[in-house]
């Protein structure tokens, strides 16, 4: 029944489903990175940051990923000959060029997602920081976002799983995972149902272990008030 | 612009602002002029490129039909998807086992699956099983691919805004003798459809979003697609996607920005339960499972 796979073997079955974990793996990492970033550009003293924060997640939020990995293609690589070091290999090029894609798309809800655990830390600590004499950063770095990360885990999970998901989109500009994969197969074997069945599981053992731990993780670490 | 994280800041404090926002302008600038100066380089900010999408040929031929399309797309899975939703949801919080647990199977299953995945299940499907036209194949498996997609989502929409609504709501339903679709279809339900307004709006940006999908991958031809056609028409790559990229923004903007607007209103008003569902309860409803009150919605806590 599954002879057809065996035929697939650049990618294989199990080759595409790591592509796709890498590019879940390095675009959670990159899009944790500037989503904080961006987060504390969002909450901090200085007017033109907190412009800049605010316009970023707003106008991200509301563009199509698919524009945004398109566009790393047609735009970013072709026209401002921005090839992320890899010139010659084409593969690592448009793996690196859709993982730019994923961060900069997922930053924005990564972004929203601290911003409302920073909400959720009393202001009396903020409060006593600043009493203590701490600076923005001081009260940010040693105070607030420890506290806040903490209670964001359940929300960054979520935002992780839909990211999960999104890395199919870089199988439109030729990043050889799983969607990229399905669709070769699907179009020529005659398995339809079964493929479908296949990728399908794939993606609900990919995500459904992410949230069960992650899940468990939040409510271990949950700040207990 | 004090906030609770920084004191109101002093002539120090104010300098050290001022130098780092003049640092901040530096770096944004030099960012833009290196865009600015590739794009020179490469001809991409000559007015003929930019001409075309005065002129009203652009819209009309390629990007008025695209976006027609995208919206056809978007609003017929919204119409589709919201009842299969309503029924999903409410099938997941029966009272019997056997209809309570497939539901919530298909929907955490659906939810689960990269869109993209439907997408392409379905236009596999169409093209073999069934003699839709070459032609409306794009259009149904896009739609195919959101419905089923969306209406798992949907799904715990409904289920989150009818959990959302005070006990004592059923509870006084079952006191004066209604049946159990009664209490639903005259008491909960008209109760949870003014609470899941602003999340309904907030999913169609997502359902608008996943269109562009079906254009790159299935060659529908919705907004992104006629991008395509119309940069290969006056090879304006950047241009095209700088316009592209503003309409989806203003439009999804709108539904944003109606969506809060319905949110406010509704919390604000003196009729309502007071509970409301709003947009960043969608952002958590579309990962799939992650279990806990987030996974659940604003309802899960209720």
């Amino acid at each position: 029944m599954f002879d057809f796979l065996s035929k697939y073997d650049d990618p294989s079955l199990l080759g595409a489903f790591w592509v796709t974990v890498q590019l879940t793996v390095f675009s959670a990492v990159g899009s944790l990175i500037w989503g904080t970033l961006l987060a504390a550009m969002r909450v901090s003293p200085v007017p033109l940051m907190r412009g800049f924060g605010t316009a970023y997640v707003n106008l991200v939020r509301n563009i199509p990923l698919t524009v945004i990995i398109v566009f790393t293609s047609l735009g970013l690589a072709d026209i401002f000959g921005v090839t992320m070091g890899a010139r010659d290999n084409f593969d690592l090029m448009y793996f690196r060029l859709a993982v730019l894609g994923l961060v900069a798309y997922t930053a924005a809800f990564v972004c929203e997602a601290i911003r409302s655990g920073i909400n959720t830390v009393p202001v009396g600590q903020a409060e006593a920081a600043r009493a203590l004499g701490l600076s923005f950063s001081q009260v940010l770095r040693l105070v607030v976002l420890p506290q806040a990360f903490r209670s964001v885990i359940g929300p960054l999970a979520n935002v992780l799983i839909a990211l999960t998901k999104n890395t199919t989109v870089a199988a439109t500009i030729g990043v050889a995972e799983a969607a990229f994969l399905m669709k070769g197969m699907i179009e020529n074997e005659a398995q339809t149902l079964l493929i479908g069945a296949v990728f399908a599981f794939g993606f609900v053992v990919l995500t459904l272990p992410t949230g069960l731990i992650l899940n468990w993780l939040s409510k271990r670490l949950a700040v207990k008030r | 612009m004090t906030s609770v994280l920084y004191d109101a800041p002093g002539p120090k404090a104010k300098r050290r602002n001022l130098l780092l926002s003049v640092l901040f302008f530096a770096l944004l600038a030099l960012a833009l002029w290196w865009v600015w100066s590739v794009m020179d380089d490469k001809g991409q900010l000559e007015w003929s490129l930019w001409k075309p999408f005065t002129t009203s040929e652009a819209w009309t031929t390629y990007l008025l039909p695209g976006l027609a399309d995208t919206l056809k797309a978007a609003s017929l899975a919204m119409v589709i998807a919201l009842p299969l939703g309503a029924v999903l949801g409410i099938a997941r919080m029966s009272d019997h086992r056997w209809v309570r647990v497939p539901a919530g199977a298909v929907v955490e299953f659906f939810r689960a699956i990269p869109v993209l995945l439907l997408m392409l299940f379905a236009n596999e499907f169409f093209a073999r099983s069934t003699d839709v036209t070459s032609e409306d194949r794009p259009l149904y498996a896009v739609v195919t691919g959101l419905v089923l997609y969306n209406a798992s989502v949907l799904a715990e929409v409904v289920r989150a805004g009818i959990l959302s609504l005070p006990k004592g709501q059923s509870e006084a339903a079952q006191a004066i003798g209604l049946r159990k679709s009664q209490t639903m279809g005259s008491i909960l339900l008209p109760q949870a459809v003014t609470v899941m307004l602003p999340a309904i709006v907030s999913q169609l940006v997502v359902i608008v979003k996943d269109t562009a999908l079906g254009g790159v991958m299935l060659g529908f031809t919705e907004l992104l697609n006629s991008r395509a056609t119309l940069a290969a028409n006056y090879a304006n790559v950047i241009p095209s996607f700088i316009v592209v990229a503003i309409v989806f923004i203003v439009l999804n903007f709108l539904l944003t920005s109606f969506a809060s607007w319905l949110e406010g209103r509704l919390r604000r008003s003196k009729r309502s339960t007071g509970a409301v569902l709003g947009a960043d309860d969608i952002d958590d409803l579309n990962a799939a499972k992650a279990g806990g009150p987030h996974g659940t919605g604003a309802g899960g806590t209720v």
